[in-house]
């Protein structure tokens, strides 16, 4: 294959990382900004996620596209409610005070995990994608007779993919509407922006952290259903989209959701892109290389804001 | 009447409030003197309860509003203007008021009636908080507690960096509220300031409460703030 349609194929990859990518570090985001918890135990959200589409889809059984959607409505819908759960039961109580709240979350890591060791095991399963048809792409060259269009060998990507893609962006708008438009998200907004007047102007914040807080886990929860069909669940699957998901946020501006955003699809493809032609760790190097960069020359992230 | 009965309160191990009384009755304007760490700040966040008490119980009304949880006491009518305006700086003016409007389920005649107030808001109402001026600031702050029907207002410090003509207008609003029978509980620095609007004053040193005067006797006799202010 020529480097072109290389380039394509291997920015159609990265996409697919980036728009799952964006899903769960904006709940990361999500977190971080309105809640100030640096929620160490989010790749178990995401993790559970997918463990329990692969549960819901073996259960229902029949047709893959009926599983496959019980498990994109129940997954995140559970996993939302376990986070909320967590933050009642746990951070409330050690009034999310910042150090605790990271140990407090990696509690919540290892409980999730080796409770989906013991129940789940350590099987890698996979779940089949409601519908998952080849579809070859086409490449334009200049040749002898002007602009030629054929389909180069190899050069394909299957609609699942394409759909994993559409389904991010449609779940993002959505987040964002919630954010801008909705009354919840302006009481959301308020307590970010001040959580003492928000306290004061009568928003009960411990309820909008524990929505927040199941919105975040519902998120990773929601990419993970996504990309289950392309990777399998596994128990320990958490552990790379937790750390790219930091690098994102980080990158993008703590609380920054259009800079979460721009930061995942920046990672997500270089990710892919790097990943076909050099080798992935290649790629994990580079993104935290860039993550260093970030913190020396822009410690407030690309679109963060500097912090009053 | 908001009454504060023997309150001690303070951050972590740190008391500054050490029983401290106060009432406000509505119709009136309270202020409270004091010099610089006497606790005037924090008796307002314990008011509102951003601030555990360690003892003592805050009363709006004869009900012991302490009890309730922090986001529960604007609703009982308690509004509160803090120090340096703290307003929701990247919401528009119409979402810091929306706020205000829905901690006391008021209906949309309450936000006509602040913004005839201001009318400089309404021509604002699109524009984020964090691009007005300091007395347009200062204008919201108020108009975000109005939008609460507050029975009593908490007013830290509200002229504090603005030019004189915001000064009045602020001080109009003032007392326009005292006059439709709010309580106020006003925190100012310059003592003219309070003089010109106070009916009561509650000179407090070190979190407890020295004298409480009638603002006339101050008026005739300036001498007694000196004695209580030590300047």
């Amino acid at each position: 294959m020529d480097f072109g349609p290389y380039l394509l194929l291997a920015s159609l990859e990265g996409a697919v990382t980036a728009a799952v990518l964006a899903l769960t570090a904006v709940g990361l985001s999500l977190v971080f900004g309105v809640m100030r918890v640096v929620n160490v135990a989010h790749g178990e959200f995401f993790m559970l996620g997918a463990v329990l589409a692969w549960w819901i889809a073996s259960h229902i059984g029949g047709d893959p596209a009926l599983g496959f959607i019980a498990a994109l409505i129940l997954a995140p819908l559970a996993v939302g409610a376990l986070a909320a759960l967590a933050d009642m039961t746990i951070l409330r109580r050690v009034n999310y005070d910042p150090e605790r709240t990271i140990v407090a979350t990696i509690g919540i890591l290892y409980i999730l995990q080796q409770v989906t060791l013991m129940t789940y095991g350590p099987e890698a399963r996979p779940v089949e994608p409601p519908f998952n048809s080849r579809l070859a792409l086409p490449w334009f060259e200049w040749g002898e007779t002007g602009l030629q269009m054929y389909f180069p060998w190899g050069l394909s990507t299957t609609s699942y993919k394409l759909f994993v893609i559409a389904a991010a962006a449609a779940v993002l708008m959505g987040v964002w509407a919630l954010m801008a438009r909705t009354r919840i998200g302006l009481l959301m907004r308020a307590t970010q922006l001040d959580r003492d007047m928000a306290l004061a102007f009568g928003i009960p914040v411990e309820r909008v952290y524990a929505m927040v807080f199941g919105l975040g886990g519902a998120l990773a929860a929601l990419g993970a259903v996504l990309i289950v069909p392309i990777q399998q669940a596994h128990y320990l699957m958490g552990g790379d989209p937790l750390l790219l998901s930091f690098i994102v946020v980080i990158i993008g501006g703590l609380g920054s959701l259009p800079g979460t955003v721009v930061a995942a699809i920046l990672i997500g493809l270089s990710d892919g892109i790097i990943s076909v032609f050099f080798s992935p760790t290649l790629a994990k190097i580079l993104a935290t290389l860039l993550v260093a960069l970030v913190l020396v020359f822009r410690p407030e992230g690309l679109f963060g804001m500097k912090t009053r | 009447m908001l009454e504060l009965d023997k309150i001690n309160a303070g951050y972590g191990r740190a008391q500054i409030l050490r029983d401290l009384s106060l009432t406000v009755a509505p119709g009136e304007i309270l202020c409270l003197l004091g010099r610089n760490g006497a606790g005037k700040t924090t008796t307002m966040k314990a008011i509102m309860g951003l601030l555990p008490l360690m003892s003592g119980t805050v009363r709006l009304a004869g009900a012991e509003i302490s009890a309730l949880p922090a986001h529960k006491v604007a609703g009982r009518g308690i509004g509160y203007i803090p120090q340096g305006r703290r307003l929701f700086g990247e919401l528009t003016v119409a979402q810091n008021l929306e706020i205000g409007l829905r901690a006391g389920a008021s209906g949309p005649e309450v936000l006509e009636d602040a913004l005839q107030l201001f009318p400089r808001l309404r021509e604002r109402l699109a524009q984020r908080a964090q691009t007005l001026s300091g007395g347009e600031q200062q204008m919201l702050a108020t108009a975000r507690a109005l939008c609460l029907q507050p029975r009593i207002l908490l007013l830290d410090e509200p002229t504090e960096g603005l030019q004189p003509s915001m000064i009045a207008a602020i001080r109009d609003v003032t007392t326009l509220m005292r006059d439709r029978g709010v309580g106020i509980l006003l925190v100012e620095q310059g003592v003219d300031a309070v003089l010109s609007v106070a009916d009561r004053v509650a000179f407090i040193e070190n979190g407890r409460n020295l004298e409480t005067l009638e603002a006339e006797a101050l008026r005739r006799d300036p001498r007694l703030i000196s004695k209580h202010l030590g300047v």
